[in-house]
């Protein structure tokens, strides 16, 4: 059936968001299976998104060391001590946050490595432009409504969702932990991703717990219709059947609550060890909308910024852990990204305002380690017109994953992407 | 499971009168509660609420219109655009194409209904008086059946089965057309007693031959076709039973004499007359309509406090429906906390009520092709969600309505609910389209401008739960929302500007072509969240 008859046609199977217990879980609409589909992917790699929801300062985040007196002197209410930033093997002139001792470590271990100033020509200081750019991996000055990753999937699982699920793909392609489906994996018809929207609905679901509330006349009919919605969503039991094959974790993880991100991954891990042959997960962790007080006072390496990128370090280390502990480790390639990043001057407030180019971190036990590009050049008398230029855009990274990482023609990456970008030297 | 009892007696309620209690009011007496009409009726008191409700007078709506001819076919006697009400013959071809025309008509009159219980009168009482285009095969017939339920709707429930008695869609479906003295048919005698009026309860000892009794004093009532725009029943005396009819004690062995040649016809009174003075008559219908409006189980406390005074009203005032209407809806038990929200909604609640509450914008009536189809289309879903209106299940009406223990939770399985899904979904993302670019769809940015402060991301999401739910959700749930979706992930109330910036942008920079598309698609993933939560099926 055609696409376009699917449409038309609201009998049959489309994507159905069903819920329980506020899980929301896009099911399918059963559609007898048919033939087994001719491209779909063979290898069993997976890439997680990690989405820096807010627009990370990525000039204290990553350091141009080399330049300390001139960062020092662009941002001095939040610079951070010369003495207490982190080194990277080989590369003297970048140096990280004192928060990202466990990222030094990956670095350190050669299994993470870093993109300089990443961003778009003409780059969009608005959250939610320059996060659906990201998303779509659009031009500055086009709006497209298809998300990167929805036409990757589209690509390689055609006419999803018609016939899905099937022997040869029976679990979702995507799958956004902690929040709705992004634009992200919208692809040209339909969203090609499911959410788990909080990680308690997660271990509600696989548990099998249904919020009970049946004093009253509407909480008894609710527990009727959310255990329907559980019975309904053809996704729910696969992802439980994975859920429940893993036993055991990384005892490493932080107690449920205390790093959300963490939480999330801890779920990713599960599922992709679980055996589920999804190929992309995102999730989410923020807010990195920095505009006041991003350091405390007296000692700037701790503060809101800080805990932020703790965050972000802790969860991807233990993250890393726990997948090779559950041995899926050489499977997985994770990507940090963020809208944008921010202002090379701080504010008088603390903090820093809406920039452009930002670093992006990958990991991974099979990625390249190392920087990509080199430090941002910071500007004598720093003004607030003062931004990060660009030096890679944001593209050349997808378009790395894709063609290294997923080993897609590169006539396949140029058709995902609408264009041709440079290949790094990522994996 | 036990299910939690509902406080509150038939006395008067005197509590706060405010958007909420007219949000329940009319969630149950219309289909879905318009925040205009909320706004409105909220202003005013309950009592007055309830006599616009169920006091205003209606004229009987335009008949349905030939809006069936196409390329390949064209009705020979009924132009484009004209009622076919008035035709003369009907082939197969003009049946099926004139009961789509009918169930179309009827779909939109309940989407353009006035703000009053009518329209919702009308469909309880097709679910009572259950009748099948399909079965019944007469278009003309069908929509007068509908016709005669609006006529009676709220009026005098004894002369409304005495009209029914005579329907001609209702001779056909029932078989009364056949029941004559030679072998008298026992299926409308049957019906009568079994579904319309004693019913089955724990009070209703009627027996066998009583059908058989019943039977004989209705035989004779015939279809008169000759015209069909004139379809009609009337009484043929010289297929009249003239013996006279033994009833059981039910009936407290009431004989009702056989009357000769035309007076034969005067038997249904008798009939009626015996049959209307049992009490269970009166607590059956009560209990129908508790179980419509309020909630699907009686328990012992309602039967006594409630379905009893209401039966109590209902024969004290000779089987006037609005007064029993009035007092269940001024009732302390109908505004219990506990009554509300605790109702599945039926099909045509959902597609009706969300077209209505969303405030979907149809076609120009002159375009009257285009919202025939809309409406149509609006139809099919509702029956693909197992609500077919014309042609319910059987005689008994929907299954939602008397079968126990479930009642309306037969509305939803694994079937329905993703019907119910794939449905919402596609009314807020793609809509239904028609040629020439017409579609309908809902409208998130329109609706949203419609709140008070839909500039303000938590408002804006407790004004839109508000509007469309029956209960608030769990704060953690909103807060999801609003991070989750408004806000593209960012957290924490400083955030919240920057949704407040990209709203107002929609009018200070209208042509700012990415900021109404990341608004409405924004907009677009709230409501679609909103309308798959299980809340959203409750009312």
């Amino acid at each position: 059936m055609k696409r376009r008859d699917f449409l038309k046609n609201t009998a049959i199977g489309v994507a159905l968001p069903t819920f329980l217990n506020g899980i929301s879980l896009k099911a399918l609409a059963g559609t007898p299976l048919m033939h087994a589909l001719s491209n779909y992917m063979h290898d069993d790699k997976v890439l997680v998104l990690i989405q820096l929801a807010g627009g990370n300062d990525g000039l204290n985040t990553v350091i141009p060391f080399d330049q300390y007196s001139l960062y020092n002197a662009a941002r001095t209410n939040i610079a951070l001590p010369e003495d207490k930033v982190l080194k990277l093997n080989g590369y003297d002139a970048t140096v990280l946050h004192p928060a990202l001792a466990d990222m030094q470590k990956l670095f350190n271990d050669g299994k993470l490595g870093i993109v300089q100033a990443v961003s778009y020509p003409k780059p969009n200081f608005s959250h939610f432009r320059a996060t659906d750019i990201w998303m779509t991996a659009s031009d500055s000055d086009k709006v497209v409504n298809t998300g990167w990753a929805g036409r990757f999937l589209n690509q390689q699982f055609p006419n999803f969702p018609n016939n899905y699920p099937n022997p040869q793909m029976p679990d979702p392609l995507a799958i956004q932990v902690g929040s709705v489906i992004s634009s992200t994996f919208q692809g040209p018809a339909f969203t090609m991703g499911l959410a788990i929207s909080n990680p308690s609905n997660f271990y509600n679901l696989i548990e099998g717990k249904v919020n009970v509330d049946s004093n009253t006349r509407w909480g008894e009919q609710l527990d009727y219709l959310e255990e329907m919605s559980l019975k309904t969503d053809q996704y729910a039991d696969v992802i439980k059947k994975a859920a429940l094959k893993i036993t055991k974790q990384s005892d490493k993880y932080p107690a449920q609550g205390k790093n959300p991100l963490a939480d999330q991954l801890k779920i990713v891990a599960r599922l992709i060890a679980g055996g589920l042959k999804t190929k992309v997960y995102m999730v989410n962790t923020g807010s990195f909308d920095t505009h006041a007080k991003q350091t405390d006072d007296a000692d700037k390496t701790i503060g809101t910024h800080a805990n932020l990128l703790k965050r972000v370090s802790e969860a991807v280390n233990v993250f890393m852990e726990d997948l090779n502990y559950l041995q899926v480790g050489d499977r997985v390639m994770g990507m940090t990204f963020s809208e944008f990043g921010r202002r090379i001057k701080s504010n008088a407030s603390g903090g820093t305002d809406h920039g452009a180019a930002a670093p992006v971190f990958y990991f991974g036990n099979k990625v390249k380690s190392g920087v990509i590009g080199k430090n941002p050049t910071m500007p004598t008398n720093a003004t607030v017109n003062d931004n990060v230029a660009m030096q890679h855009d944001f593209r050349s990274l997808y378009a790395t994953v894709l063609q290294n990482w997923f080993n897609l023609q590169p006539t396949d990456v140029q058709n995902v992407l609408n264009g041709t970008y440079p290949i790094l030297n990522m994996v | 499971m036990s299910v939690p009892t509902a406080n509150g007696s038939i006395k008067k309620y005197r509590g706060k009168w405010n958007k909420e209690q007219a949000k329940h009011l009319l969630k149950r007496t219309m289909f879905g509660a318009k925040k205009e009409d909320v706004d409105f009726f909220a202003s005013q008191s309950l009592h007055k609420t309830i006599e616009a409700l169920i006091n205003t007078e209606e004229e009987l709506p335009q008949p349905p219109l030939n809006n069936y001819n196409d390329d390949k076919y064209s009705d020979t006697e009924i132009k484009i655009g004209e009622t076919w009400i008035t035709a003369a013959k009907q082939t197969g071809m003009e049946i099926g194409r004139r009961r789509n025309s009918f169930k179309s008509w009827w779909l939109a009159l309940m989407i353009n209904q006035n703000k009053t219980i009518k329209e919702k009168m009308v469909l309880f009482w097709h679910n009572h008086f259950s009748t099948e285009t399909s079965v019944v095969d007469n278009a003309t017939s069908s929509y007068k059946h509908n016709v005669l339920l609006r006529q009676h709707a709220l009026g005098n429930f004894k002369e409304m089965v005495k009209a029914i008695t005579y329907d001609p869609c209702m001779l056909r479906y029932l078989n009364g057309n056949n029941n004559v003295k030679k072998a008298p048919d026992e299926n409308y005698g049957r019906e009568l007693q079994e579904l319309f009026t004693v019913g089955k309860g724990s009070g209703s000892h009627y027996t066998e031959a009583d059908v058989k009794a019943a039977a004989k004093v209705l035989t004779g009532f015939r279809i008169d076709a000759k015209s069909l725009s004139n379809i009609k029943g009337i009484f043929d005396a010289a297929r009249h039973d003239e013996t006279d009819k033994q009833f059981s004690s039910f009936y407290n062995n009431t004989i009702i004499k056989g009357r000769k040649g035309k007076d034969g016809e005067q038997e249904l009174d008798d009939l009626l007359n015996m049959i209307f003075s049992q009490e269970e008559v009166s607590k059956f219908i009560c209990r129908k309509l508790y179980r419509f409006f309020v909630y699907h189980s009686i328990d012992d406390n309602a039967e006594k406090n409630i379905i009893e005074p209401l039966a109590k009203t209902f024969r004290k005032k000779n089987y006037e429906i609005k007064p029993v209407l009035t007092q269940l809806f001024s009732s302390r038990h109908f505004f219990d906390d506990n009554n509300k929200g605790c109702i599945i909604k039926n099909p045509v609640d959902f597609t009706v009520g969300l077209c209505r509450e969303y405030n979907v914008q149809f076609p120009n009536t002159n375009e009257y092709v285009d919202v025939y189809a809309f409406c149509l289309t609006l139809q099919q879903q509702t029956a693909l969600m197992q609500q077919n209106i014309g042609d319910p299940p059987n005689v008994a009406g929907w299954p939602a309505y008397y079968q126990q223990p479930q009642y309306d939770k037969i509305w939803i399985n694994s079937d329905t609910l993703p019907k119910r899904n794939v449905f919402t979904d596609r009314m807020i993302n793609n809509g239904f389209a028609r040629p020439a670019n017409k579609k309908i769809i809902i409208d998130a940015v329109a609706f949203a401008k419609t709140l008070n402060n839909p500039s303000n991301p938590e408002d804006l999401i407790n004004e839109s739960i508000n509007l469309l739910y029956m209960m608030d959700l769990p704060d953690k749930e909103k807060q999801y929302m609003k991070e989750g979706i408004l806000l593209s992930g960012l957290q924490g109330m400083m955030s919240d500007h920057y949704w407040t910036d990209a709203w107002n942008k929609l009018t200070t920079k209208p042509d700012d072509v990415a900021n109404k598309k990341d608004v409405t698609n924004k907009l677009k993933k709230l409501y679609k969240y909103l309308m798959n939560l299980p809340q959203y099926q409750l009312c």
